[in-house]
């Protein structure tokens, strides 16, 4: 069989391991496997290339791959990076892992686009014909896209890594919308202007389409980091099925196509789980430039409580609900907490946890950090099950949670957050709110909830709060 | 309009054009019944499948000549990072996924 269609057959097991891949990762019981499986489908698509491409080199014969040696030598250096950053990162800072290495997608597409339209620069001036072609225009998308996934996930990935604050200013939607244009039209003009200045504009469009990168993710509020990062996601997707086009590589093309779709897709529930809008997010700026942003009641009194009591309260109640946030995660508190969940349950306590889809900086992040602490799924309560189960709980125990327990969601239509469905924890009996100061939370909003009656705050470092509870607990 | 007949004259972009929308709605097909607890992880592994992108940057590579250091230097950056992009989102996944399979 010719060395095409073997590769050819590789590309088929490639695209069909993606499918199947994904479909597997939708189903939490063959999740693990279909990961596996869209590797080998990579993996065989990724060496069949390398021992079986073909192309007809400058002298009209036919070629192997060649610099091999650099190739895998490329391949190397990225293996190590990639398994060693994945091994070491704590779960708490996946959703940076997960945008940078985005990110690295984007730059790669960024970087065979440049190469490839240096090369058509150098075919259409022996040729003498227009740059104005198809080919030129499947580069150039694959470029820019690749280019503003690239930037835009490196901007996400500091500012989830708290390297980076949130940057806006005044008429900033328009100036980006301004831009993209801009981009398009020094496209345009590169694509039909003079070749001699056509390098030094694709530079010039590979900078532009970085800074569009970041001026698009430096106002979007560190809540909508998610969003933003699944959109990347979609988009590096979009510029790998470019390049698909441009080598007429069909595993590159469904590969691309299926997680731009996919992607695309998630973004959108992701967006229904806090009740926005695509637009929305991407507009509206959460925490950002609009300085209108309301406090709620400001004033109001907080009542504290001792460890010793929320520790009773908490043993002798028939069902206790634990909502953990963010803070949680940062303090690293799941495992502690699953022990003081044990404990509880030692004591005939009924405990369950709520989780909200945006809890922690990615919808499911939670359910990955407790599942880490041995947490049983069935423990587990979705928004919709828990919010009808706070009526009969004796205790809510919220963990570092803030935006996502905040009436004004409800209440008051001037909130940022107005519109997201919260977690309803004031039906409950008694909430004792573990926050490690009166901070707000990250929408950067005030919280009515900690001045209500029902409301008791225990401030400090969520583990050590925890662990001075599970020993409160047991000595009861 | 040239640009169009271009496009559709060509067998190859038309089969290309029917991968692509089929694709899509494979790609929404698959993903529709996701579970929450399952979109980090999904979206992980998505990732890990866009870096499908690294077999372009192979191709420049294999057809560069070696003594066009900017083409070498550029393709074998390229290389590097749609490695870390594959081999980095797989292996996260996994780790994201392992945490799942301990119970039950």
């Amino acid at each position: 069989m010719s060395n095409s269609a073997l590769l050819n057959i590789c590309y088929l097991i490639g695209s069909l391991g993606f499918i199947i891949g994904l479909k597997m990762l939708s189903k939490p019981e063959t999740a693990r496997k279909g990961n596996w499986v869209a590797a080998v489908g990579m993996a065989i698509a990724i060496f069949g290339t390398i021992f079986l491409y073909e192309f007809t080199n400058d002298a009209g014969e036919v070629s192997h791959v060649s610099n091999l040696m650099w190739i895998f030598g490329g391949m190397v250096i990225g293996t190590i990076l990639g398994t060693v950053s994945a091994k070491k990162v704590q779960m708490t800072a996946m959703p940076q892992m997960v945008s940078i290495f985005n990110g690295m997608g984007g730059i790669c597409a960024g970087l065979i686009g440049i190469i490839e339209f240096r090369h058509l620069i150098h075919a259409t001036e022996i040729s003498g014909g227009s740059l104005m072609t198809g080919h030129a225009i499947t580069i150039l998308l694959g470029l820019i896209i690749g280019s503003v996934s690239f930037a835009g996930s490196v901007i996400a990935f500091l500012k989830l890594n708290g390297n980076l604050g949130d940057y806006s200013f005044k008429g900033q939607t328009y100036f980006n919308l301004l831009f993209l244009v801009a981009v398009f039209g020094v496209a345009f003009f590169m694509l039909n202007g003079d070749l001699a200045n056509a390098h030094m504009m694709m530079y010039a469009l590979f900078g532009m389409a970085c800074i569009y990168g970041i001026s698009f993710v430096m106002p979007i509020g560190g809540a909508d980091m998610p969003v933003v990062i699944s959109l990347l996601n979609s988009f590096t997707g979009v510029a790998a099925a470019f390049g698909g086009f441009l080598y007429n590589n069909q595993v590159m093309l469904t590969g691309g196509i299926l997680v731009g779709a996919a992607g695309t897709l998630l973004t959108v529930l992701m967006c229904k789980a806090m009740n926005r809008s695509l637009m929305n997010v991407i507009i509206g700026s959460f925490g950002g430039g609009s300085a209108t942003a309301i406090t709620g009641e400001g004033g109001g009194t907080i009542k504290e409580i001792s460890v010793g009591d929320a520790a009773i309260n908490m043993s002798y109640s028939k069902k206790v609900i634990i909502v953990p946030g963010y803070g949680l995660a940062v303090a690293q508190a799941q495992h502690i907490c699953h022990e003081l969940e044990k404990q509880l349950e030692e004591k005939g306590v009924e405990v369950k946890y709520a989780i909200h889809p945006v809890a922690g900086r990615m919808p499911g992040h939670m359910n990955v950090l407790l599942a880490e602490a041995d947490v049983s799924y069935d423990k587990l309560l979705e928004m919709d099950f828990a919010n009808d189960e706070f009526a009969t709980t004796d205790v809510v125990l919220i963990l570092g949670a803030n935006d996502v327990v905040n009436p004004a969601a409800k209440t008051n239509p001037a909130s940022p957050i107005y519109g997201m469905p919260i977690l309803e924890v004031e039906k409950a009996k008694t909430v004792i709110v573990n926050k490690r100061s009166m901070n707000k939370g990250y929408a950067g909003i005030d919280n009515e909830l900690f001045y209500g009656n029902k409301t008791r705050m225990l401030f400090g470092d969520a583990k050590k709060i925890l662990a001075e509870l599970v020993n409160e607990v047991k000595a009861n | 309009m040239d640009f169009l007949t271009d496009l559709f004259s060509q067998d190859v972009n038309v089969r290309m054009l029917y991968i692509i929308i089929l694709s899509i709605f494979v790609g929404i097909e698959v993903i529709e019944k996701v579970p929450t607890i399952l979109h980090t992880p999904l979206m992980s592994g998505a990732n890990a499948i866009h870096g499908v992108v690294i077999i372009g940057s192979i191709i420049v590579m294999g057809k560069a000549q070696p003594d066009d250091y900017l083409v070498m230097i550029l393709g074998f950056l390229a290389v590097v990072f749609g490695t870390l992009n594959v081999v980095g989102g797989f292996v996260v996944t996994d780790r994201m996924l392992e945490l799942f399979k301990k119970k039950k």
